[in-house]
């Protein structure tokens, strides 16, 4: 064993019979000037040249530090090796410098330079190292320097030097907080960064010091979601929780309406685990079988992050599943929300110390704790087994566990009506259990229960009426002495007996007892004061001289109430009602209810007390905020070409490994790629492509062939699609091998190739154009669904032809195609009436469309909405035969084509006006836009505002008017109107911006009327907008159209509150 | 995130502190030994206590206390799982995880900790990671650098922390290529009074011990992947691969670990292979009662079930028992009052059955229940849910690896109510 002399002298050092020497022992001064003797070897072992000796004495040092024991004095020596060769001697001087630099902050200055020299190593992991104890310091005076070193970190080439620097922010932030803005822009350019290393550090100090900067994430969300499954497991952690807060301020919430479209697919890829979401489930049928109302559309955003992160259930580490659960938890529609429960069921069995955070999660301690998880997952099909098990339980000889146990009982019992009446038998037969506290606990319970439902219990009254003679337990004695009182009409017999008991030894009884006695005496002296008249003044004065004064109060109050008197008069009427008021029944609830409004799986959540830096999870927004904010820009010119260089390299790999490789594979099996060159590299260098097209307006030849080129590719990625049936895939081959889930629409194999390349194209083009242009495609696709909603049927029956259906199929298929998001548009309406963009320039190959609303009345149709639409091309070669291509409408919906425009020379612009019918709904009219040589997908979404046209009408006709559209009809919303927007002039303005609507004549000042008529149905909206002074406003729309009169409240309040 | 770490021995000694922040006083370590007062037993303390200033979560593995220091908010499981991961690495490193092996390898411990965590963050837990940047220490090594003056420090970045596998490293050389796969099944049931099952669940893992050159990409089979209900994954298995076709395709780490956990829920799958007969009575107002059980073997697929122990709890009440076995041995411990009865194999001839009095205390009441068994088994050769791999295939590398598959079935919480 002489072999091992560091390591042997170094447990010298640290432990064992050499502890003494190096001991600091604080208490006794005394032994100071021996100390540093003491530490004489070791300065001697550290000043030599020898780095052997030098190591030796530096893994002392580090032992000492280890134990806790000072080794400041030792400082000077140390540091003096910071620039030693030897790199364990440097790692250790590191860790002591780090240890003790904060104490000795001037002789810590000795060492800057060695750093600075580091960072500038061309060996990656000294840089890394050098950054990491320069920013570990913590000595005020570098702050600049440091700053310095990020922001050049930052940069780095290597991804891990990137992430030490994602590391040092937090860490200067903490030293320096003024520097918050210049480390708020670092981390903006890192969480940018491609790299799956990066991603988890970054967001973590984005968490720690800028963590209300949620518009920083916007860009990189969709990669983040992305590269989610690749990134490390504290990563995945710290980027979920995010992503948890981040997605409750973008979408909007998905349990107030489950979404047909959700429905559908979700069902098909849950179906295997149909057992575990049953109680979700049928809410999901219910839901199903009320399609009339779903305006809520999942933004796909929010669904790209729910499918992202899913297989994440799988992972080993707790802690990643259990923020995947609370992501679900907290984000998932009501169905889905069972996915997670198998995962946490599995995390039970981990370590001990999971088990106890993961129960505390899901409901509290041991047995207990298992209870609450017993009851909370209780529905009607498992009832039984619980309660086999709970029986068994009661068995226990753990007095406080049967107790816990009869409460859960009760709580199943309130839950689930079924099985009341058994609960209450068994309760009632544990009444004669030998254990009082049982007992006691039983009869609470039963109180709670039998407030539910009196009537039937008669009987059960009359037991426990019985039992007071035996119960000595205050609370159950109080609670049959409440029961009686509040039901004593249905014992009229037993319940003045009671009184004489109780009354004889109410000296003897608890405060609690002794109120409820007072209690019962009052009840009873009301309803049949003949017979206890005499007991209840008994009481009262027994309950007068009573030490408590609450009794004694009490005893006050309950006679002034109840013993008619001259002046009391006016109160003993009312006292009946005051003591037999009926009661609400009470919610047997667990402990835990009152910590939902922690995010779960947080500190804070853990411990029911906010914790330091706990952020709140905000509530889900009323509306959605623009979704166009995570649409990525294109990116330069420069870069395109390289990843486009890039991409031909790749290509062999993707399409050998078609049909099974992702992102998360591509990354596994391809290990000499960098690590660049996963998930979104893909996405991008599609995009890349496509950009480049478009910035190079000259080569229109070329165009022509990438295009072509491209569309073969994606055409390709369309097959593999369907082979795979895949029923949704956010785009190309970023997405598709996502969703893994074996799916459900056939229907969509129905589709020609050729339609689908159709909407593969535009799906790749939307995603990287910018946001105004996503809009228009976007909404068209989602429009079918729609359309079931909200045409009503009285004007237009719902007629769901086949066609429809495969073209339903294929609008879900382009739907989640694009990586665009979609609006719930339905929510919140555009509530401008100026240009819109019909198409964009680089989507539009250089043809640019916008469409304005003229509120003329439609020459060919009036019941059309006239659109006047604005070509111009801004590219350099006439566009030939602009025309409307054959229009793919929703049912009702018509469209008056606009005469072809023959040519359009660069340069130029043309207007034409076409009518559109959107059947008084909101719902987009799609069409294609054709030139000669290409087609473009487009369509046009009406704000609510403009599917009716102003009507003229006097006061009277419109009170009268308005009369007949009462109650359903008519919608009320109060508003705080700001000061911009009191004057007439600015309302009225608003007003009709907002809406087609013609003003009505209004004798008082602050009310103002506006009338119209819906276009198509012809149906009368009527607006009102009561004004008071300080600027609360009340607004009311009357209208047979429900649907339009929501909208339209909600666009005039937007307006006006802006 | 994680402030500071104190590793605290059984008899409450802090052995030893890392700070990443700033220093944080042993002091606050004073509210974890009161809750520690506080509770019954070890294992009882509270992971999470809130202090006024810091917030300790804390692990206990190996009789050891890891209590980590946290300031802010934070996920729980984050900081426990970290710490668990800390427990692991340390037992990789030093084949225990224990007082003494840390105190000998203090300076090892101290680089880890610094290479783990980043100003509280996880930098680098990955071993295969972690052993390239710091190399475990080993006699020969150690005889190695003292004599060169070379270290254990690794002087370059690990290529696995750039690459995107990280989990292994590169450059990996054996001359036997070996891959062996251990299936472990572990049996948690409650059977009621009556012999049927309340509950019963399997929970398995696959452990790996894998030893092959270069960068392997393998793929491992079933016969019936369907039985799989829940299943959690190694990082290196490809989800999509597992989603599509079933099989468990990824490039092993190097070494030791956990491919997959996973669950076989549903009760019909689960096979309970011994059944006990038995009956046990307390007479009220004697003071002894009836103590009869026998156990046998039920569905054990031909193979032999071994390493059979009950374990009973008896009620407080019961001073003493007498009682003779027919096989194996027991103990009764009076002052827990747990009977241990150590069976040995069953012989479907031979029933093996434990019977006699039991002594109460005079005077108190009879026992309200009675008492539970546990029970412990292992049958070798037999996965219980029925699982078997089919094939193991081996891409990316050109010589032939051995390859072994040993399967166990275990009791896991195994308990039968009387």
């Amino acid at each position: 064993m002489s072999a091992a002399p560091a390591y042997s002298e170094d447990k010298g050092g640290s432990a064992g019979p050499g502890e003494p020497e190096y001991g600091h022992d604080p208490a006794s001064g005394g032994i100071f000037s021996s100390d540093y003797k003491r530490h004489d070897d070791l300065k001697e072992m550290l000043d030599t040249n020898k780095d052997s000796l030098k190591l030796e004495a530096m893994k002392r040092i580090v032992a000492m530090i280890a134990r806790g024991k000072n080794a400041s004095d030792l400082f000077p020596a140390v540091v003096k090796n910071v620039a030693c060769k030897n790199i364990e001697v440097k790692k250790l001087v590191y860790v002591y410098l780090v240890r003790y630099a904060e104490e000795q902050q001037d002789l810590a200055l000795l060492s800057i330079s060695t750093f600075q020299r580091g960072l500038k190593d061309p060996n990656q992991l000294i840089r890394a190292s050098a950054l990491r104890v320069l920013s570990s310091i913590r000595v005020p005076i570098i702050v600049p320097i440091m700053m310095l070193a990020i922001k050049e970190a930052a940069s780095d080439m290597s991804p891990y030097v990137r992430k030490t620097a994602a590391h040092a922010i937090p860490k200067l932030y903490s030293l320096d907080s003024d520097q918050k803005d210049q480390l708020i822009e670092v981390i903006e350019k890192l969480l940018a960064d491609k790299t799956t290393l990066v991603a988890g550090s970054v967001v973590m100090a984005f968490e720690e010091v800028c963590p209300e900067r949620i518009d920083l994430i916007h860009k990189n969300y969709r990669k983040l979601c992305n590269l989610l499954i690749d990134v490390e497991e504290w990563g995945q952690v710290v980027i979920i929780s995010m992503l948890t807060r981040y997605a409750r301020t973008q979408f909007l919430s998905p349990t107030q309406n489950e979404s047909l479209l959700e429905e559908n697919a979700e069902k098909a890829f849950y179906g295997s685990e149909e057992d575990e979401a049953k109680g979700a489930g049928s809410e999901e049928t219910a839901a199903a079988a009320l399609p009339a109302r779903k305006p809520y559309i999942m933004d796909p955003d929010h669904r790209l992050l729910l499918r992202n992160t899913k297989p994440l259930l799988q992972s080993r580490s707790a802690a990643v599943v259990m923020a995947v659960a609370q992501l679900y938890f907290h984000l998932a529609p009501k169905a889905e929300v069972g996915v997670i429960a198998k995962a946490l069921v599995r995390l039970l069995r981990s370590h001990s110390e999971v088990q106890y955070v993961v129960l505390q999660n899901v409901a509290t301690m041991s047995i207990k704790r298992r209870l609450e998880v017993l009851t909370n997952l209780a529905n009607e099909t498992n009832i039984p087994t619980v309660l086999r098990e709970f029986q068994t339980y009661i068995r226990s000889m753990d007095k406080d566990f049967v107790a816990a146990t009869i409460q859960a009982i009760g709580r199943c019992a309130t839950n689930i009506g079924r099985v009341r009446d058994t609960c209450l038998n068994g309760l009632v037969q544990l009444l004669s259990n030998r254990d009082e506290l049982v007992v006691a606990e039983s009869v609470v319970v039963i109180k709670k229960l039998l407030q539910m439902q009196p009537a039937q219990h008669g009987e059960i009254i009359k037991h426990l009426a019985k039992l007071t003679d035996n119960i000595q337990v205050p609370m159950a004695r109080a609670s049959i002495l409440w029961l009686i009182g509040e039901y004593c009409e249905h014992v009229p017999r037993i319940a003045p007996d009671v009184l004489r008991k109780m009354a004889k030894s109410f000296t003897a009884e608890e405060d609690i007892v002794k109120l409820q006695v007072i209690n019962l005496a009052a009840k009873l002296y009301l309803t049949n004061s003949k017979q206890t008249k005499l007991l209840t003044q008994y009481v009262l004065s027994l309950a007068k001289y009573d030490q408590n004064y609450d009794i004694r109060d009490r005893a006050r109050f309950t006679r002034q109430l109840i013993v008619p008197s001259e002046q009391g008069g006016a109160l003993s009427r009312h006292a009946k009602k005051l003591f037999l008021a009926p009661k609400p029944a009470p919610v047997l609830e667990s402990s835990f209810k009152d910590r939902d409004h922690f995010q779960l799986g947080s500190l804070s959540h853990l411990l029911n007390a906010k914790a330091t830096g706990y952020q709140e999870l905000p509530d889900w927004p009323e509306e959605a905020p623009d979704p166009s904010v995570r649409n990525v820009e294109v990116p330069e010119w420069t870069k395109c070409s390289n990843r486009e260089k890039r991409k031909e390299k790749e290509k062999p790999f993707y399409s050998d490994s078609e049909g099974e490789s992702g992102p998360t594979e591509s990354a596994d099996s391809d290990p000499e790629s960098e690590s660049e060159s996963d998930s979104k590299s893909s996405s991008e260098s599609g995009s890349g492509e496509s950009s480049s097209e478009s910035d190079n307006e000259d080569q229109d030849e070329d165009e022509e062939k990438g295009r072509g080129s491209e569309s073969e590719q994606s055409e390709e990625d369309g097959k593999r699609k369907t082979k795979k049936k895949v029923p949704e895939g956010k785009g190309e081959a970023s997405s598709s091998d996502e969703d893994s889930d074996s799916s459900s629409s056939t229907s969509e194999s129905e589709m020609t190739s050729e339609s689908e390349e159709e909407q593969l194209e535009p799906a790749s083009w939307r995603r990287k154009t910018p946001p105004s242009s996503k809009r228009a495609p976007a909404t068209k696709e989602i429009s079918l669904l729609d359309l079931e909603d909200f045409t009503p049927p009285s004007v237009q029956p719902v007629s769901p032809p086949a066609i429809v259906s495969t073209s339903l199929a294929a609008d879900l298929e382009g739907l989640t195609l694009t990586d665009s998001t979609l609006v719930p548009s339905l929510l919140s309406p555009v509530s401008r009436v100026g240009r819109q963009e019909l198409l964009h320039r680089v989507a539009g190959e250089g043809l640019v469309v916008d469409y304005t609303f003229s509120r003329q009345p439609f020459s060919g149709d009036p019941h059309m909405v006239s659109v006047h639409i604005h070509f111009s091309n801004s590219s350099d070669t006439p566009i030939k035969g602009l025309h409307v291509g054959t229009p793919k409408l929703p049912a009702g919906i018509s469209i008056q084509e606009f005469p072809e425009i023959e040519s359009l020379a660069p340069g130029e612009s043309a207007t034409a006006v076409m009518g559109i019918n959107f059947c008084d709904s909101t719902q987009a009219a799609n069409f294609q836009l054709c030139t000669q040589t290409r087609q473009f997908y487009v369509s046009i979404q009406p704000p609510v505002g403009e599917l009716m046209a102003p009507v003229f009408m006097s006061e009277n006709e419109f009170k009268k008017e308005q009369g007949k559209l009462m109650g359903m009809n008519e919608i009320t919303e109060k508003l705080m109107l700001p000061d911009t927007c009191r004057s007439d002039h600015v309302v009225v303005q608003k007003v009709t911006a907002t809406a087609n609507l013609g003003r009505v004549p209004c004798g008082t000042s602050d009310e103002y009327r506006f009338a119209g008529r819906t276009l198509t149905s012809g149906s009368l909206v009527l607006l009102t907008l009561d004004a008071r002074p300080a600027g609360a406003a009340q607004l009311t729309v009357n209208s047979e159209k429900m649907v339009i009169g929501t909208m339209l409240v909600k666009d005039v309040i937007q307006a006006l509150t802006q | 995130m994680i402030h500071s770490l104190f590793l605290i021995n059984c008899s409450g000694d802090i052995f030893l502190e890392k700070h990443w922040k700033s220093v944080v006083s042993q002091s606050v370590c004073d509210y974890f030994f009161e809750a520690q007062e506080k509770a019954a037993d070890v294992e009882n303390v509270p992971p999470v206590i809130s202090t006024p200033h810091h917030y300790l979560i804390s692990i206990y593995r190996d009789k050891l206390f890891f209590v980590s220091v946290i300031q802010t908010e934070v996920p729980p499981l984050f900081v426990i799982e970290f710490l668990h991961r800390v427990a692991d690495t340390f037992q990789d490193y030093f084949g225990e995880c224990s007082e003494a092996a840390i105190k000998d390898n203090v300076v090892i411990v101290y680089e880890l900790l610094e290479e783990m965590l980043d100003n509280g963050f996880p930098l680098a837990t990955e071993s295969n990671i972690l052993k390239e940047l710091i190399k475990p220490p080993t006699i020969l090594r150690s005889v190695v650098n003292s004599i060169t003056g070379s270290s254990n420090v690794g002087d370059t970045l690990p290529t696995g922390q750039l690459s995107n596998i990280p989990w292994r490293r590169a450059g990996v050389k054996y001359t036997n290529n070996e891959a062996y796969f251990d299936v472990v099944e572990e049996i948690d049931a409650i059977i009621d009074k009556s012999g049927s099952t309340v509950f019963a669940e399997i929970q398995g893992v696959i452990d790996a011990c894998i030893k092959l050159s270069g960068m392997p990409d393998l793929s491992l089979s079933f016969m019936n992947p369907r039985l799989l209900d829940d299943v959690s994954f190694h990082p290196c298995i490809r989800f999509k691969r597992w989603e599509s076709e079933r099989v468990l395709s990824f490039i092993p780490p190097d070494g030791n670990f956990r491919l997959i956990s996973y669950r076989v829920s549903s009760q019909n799958l689960v096979a309970i292979p011994v059944y006990v007969k038995h009956s046990i009575s307390f007479k009220e107002n004697s003071s002894c009662g009836r103590f009869d059980i026998t156990i046998g073997p039920k569905q054990n697929m031909g193979k032999t079930i071994e390493g059979i122990t009950v374990t009973v709890h008896m009620p407080k009440v019961v001073l003493n028992m007498n009682l003779t076995t027919t096989q194996g041995s027991y103990t009764f411990d009076p002052v827990t009052k747990v009977l241990t009865w150590d069976v040995g194999k069953i012989t479907p001839q031979k029933l093996p059955s434990l019977k006699g009095l039991v002594n109460l205390q005079s005077g108190a009441p009879k026992p309200e229940e009675n008492p539970s068994l546990n029970i412990q088994f292992k049958i070798q050769q037999l996965a219980i849910s029925g699982l078997k791999v089919n094939r193991l295939d081996m891409y990316g590398e050109k010589y032939k690896p051995f390859k072994g598959v040993k399967y166990v079935t275990k009791a896991g919480k195994f308990q039968v109510r009387t």
